[in-house]
């Protein structure tokens, strides 16, 4: 008897048919990316190497991604605010226990997870951040200029997905299975732009600094 | 039929219901349904000089659990004040009658009460454009039945959730092209009391509210009463406290599962779900599905039998394809190797065509 318009037949809705959509764009687009970038290599170095590509390459990927002193100075907020907002987000996706439940249900893989009220005081200083984030944008007359709808459009879908969660969790949108679907509807919006804004960044980041590294680390130059 | 002429207050002392076991249901139902301590004597003056109605209980797609939850409780209890309270003129189970005789009267009780018999479903029904043939009682399809006894009837209550949502005839695929009573009934009250079965203070606690008052109870966007279905299982559990501390039971004989912590992991829908039994319970009060170790299926809801595998987490989703993952990602794969490929082919092009120019070459032009 339930249709699209009603809480149960919205959550099933946004649990069954879009889930399966979303996902395939997801893993569609992300390999499409991932393949594009890796497949299209770079020009043969023939020079000879003077010392390996893999440990500068991997101390890279830590060097940049803890804040160097100097862009502390430059930019604190943003080295503050980005980090705790980074950190919030990934510690509410990756060790609250229903999200544990989620990837285990999926990949069948698990790990521990944190009680359920931390998770929900780091998922307010997230929101908090978040929308930190955005004042920040909005009133930086240089970064103001430089935002374009991507980045908006990027921030709405992350702190929406982030918002929905503390509602449902919190239960502060009634009935309970509209506030679920909401949250997961946000989710899997943030799943289908991933692969084609800059959110692709969760998964090139790591691989860049990586490869950073490594040139450096084949040019015998400190990384 | 005699019996109906009588008020609710003069069949029950017929029947040997002392004052004070009438006045105890009066405070227990005011109580259930959250009324001001302040209406229970207008509800007890109210039931005493109430008319006792007619009730005609049609069962249709139904397993008969609906009646047994009601009947089958712990005498005597509310619920067996509450069947002297009606007149129950037509049940399938609890009547003597049968074939014609049965039959005969319900048409009698539908003709004697027009206009103000209460009509009680229990079980789905095929809808108008499915076979009739699926379910029919004495030769009359469902749907003609519930048609034709909708009718004359005051109000409409579905008692259970195959009536309420179609429950699992409904179930994908539905052989037999089930509906709800709520798909067909638009132009009367209605009242649907969900739960496979529902608690069977609830149903009693409708019949008290619309017997005391005249009117039926308030409702929520399922039409089920708010005064039970308020409330969602997750924020009335008393094992709630450990979800709350991230203690969660994993498998259903573990430390967690004996200490009596939270059943989430193990599938509870108590958190989308609406229903009276954390604070009602069963069995008079002595425990219920949660207190007795196992998730909450979430039974009171439209489509719990498709609503993905019990005992996966509320979070997982219903159905998730992994060859649909794999193909997309596959595709995915495939159209970015090929994008790469022509990017490749295209430098390699250029750099094959490339004609060098000397910078004196150049000078020459100028």
């Amino acid at each position: 008897m339930t249709a699209l318009t009603d809480p149960m037949g919205f959550l099933l809705f946004t649990k069954g048919p879009l889930f399966n959509i979303a996902i395939a764009i997801f893993a569609l687009g992300l390999l499409a990316r991932l393949a594009e970038i890796l497949l299209l290599g770079r020009r043969p170095n023939f020079a000879e190497p003077r010392a390996g590509e893999w440990l500068p390459g991997l101390r890279t990927v830590v060097t940049r991604t803890l804040p160097d002193p100097g862009t502390f100075k430059r930019a604190p907020f943003n080295v503050v605010t980005g980090l705790i907002w980074h950190i919030g987000f990934l510690v509410a996706l990756l060790l609250f226990i229903p999200h544990i439940e989620l990837i285990k249900g999926l990949f069948g893989v698990s790990w521990p997870g944190l009680p359920n009220p931390f998770v929900d005081l780091v998922t307010a200083v997230t929101l908090v951040a978040l929308a930190a984030t955005l004042v920040h944008r909005l009133n930086h007359p240089v970064k103001k200029r430089l935002s374009t709808v991507e980045d908006y459009l990027v921030w709405t879908v992350t702190f929406l997905v982030v918002l929905t969660g503390y509602l449902a969790y919190n239960r502060l949108i009634n009935p309970y299975p509209l506030a679920l679907g909401l949250h997961i509807l946000s989710a899997e919006l943030f799943l289908i732009i991933l692969p084609f804004t800059k959110l692709t960044h969760i998964f090139t980041a790591f691989i860049a600094r990586w490869y950073n590294g490594a040139s450096f680390g084949r040019r015998g130059v400190q990384s | 039929m005699t019996a109906k002429k009588h008020s609710v207050g003069e069949h029950l002392r017929d029947q040997g219901v002392s004052r004070r076991a009438f006045l105890k249901f009066c405070t227990a139902s005011a109580s259930l349904m959250a009324l001001p301590p302040g209406l229970i004597p207008a509800m007890a003056a109210a039931l005493e000089q109430a008319r006792r109605p007619s009730v005609i209980w049609l069962s249709f797609q139904e397993c008969t659990g609906c009646t047994e939850s009601l009947t089958r409780s712990h005498a005597p209890t509310v619920e067996d004040l509450i069947l002297e309270m009606i007149s129950l003129d037509y049940h399938h189970t609890l009547q003597a009658a049968a074939g014609e005789a049965a039959e005969a009267a319900r048409e009698q009780a539908m003709k004697d009460n027009f206009g103000n018999y209460l009509l009680i479903v229990d079980g789905s029904l095929p809808g108008p454009d499915a076979n009739p043939g699926y379910s029919t009682i004495a030769g009359v399809s469902n749907y003609a039945m519930l048609m034709e006894a909708v009718e004359g009837a005051a109000a409409v209550i579905a008692v259970g959730t195959c009536a309420a949502f179609g429950g699992l005839p409904e179930a994908a695929p539905n052989p037999t092209g089930a509906v709800a009573v709520m798909d067909l009934i638009k132009d009367k009250p209605l009242v649907n009391v969900s739960g496979c079965p529902p608690v069977p203070m609830v149903i009693s606690g409708v019949l008290a509210h619309y017997l005391a008052f005249g009117r039926l109870p308030e409702l929520d966007e399922y039409h089920r009463p708010l005064a039970f279905f308020g409330q969602s299982i997750h924020d009335r559990c008393y094992r709630r406290p450990f979800y709350d501390k991230g203690l969660f039971a994993e498998t259903f004989d573990d430390e967690g599962a004996r200490a009596g912590w939270c059943l989430y992991r193990l599938g509870c829908k108590g958190p989308s779900t609406y229903n009276a039994c954390a604070t009602m319970r069963w069995n008079a009060g002595t425990s219920w599905p949660i207190e007795a170790g196992h998730p909450c299926l979430g039974c009171s809801e439209p489509r719990f039998w498709d609503a993905g595998s019990f005992y996966a987490p509320l979070s997982v989703p219903t159905d998730l394809s992994s060859t649909q993952v794999l193909t997309a990602g596959a595709a995915g794969a495939l159209v970015g190797g090929t994008v790469a490929t022509l990017a490749r082919r295209t430098v390699e092009t250029a750099a094959a065509s490339r004609q060098p120019v000397t910078a004196d070459e150049l000078e020459q032009t100028l």
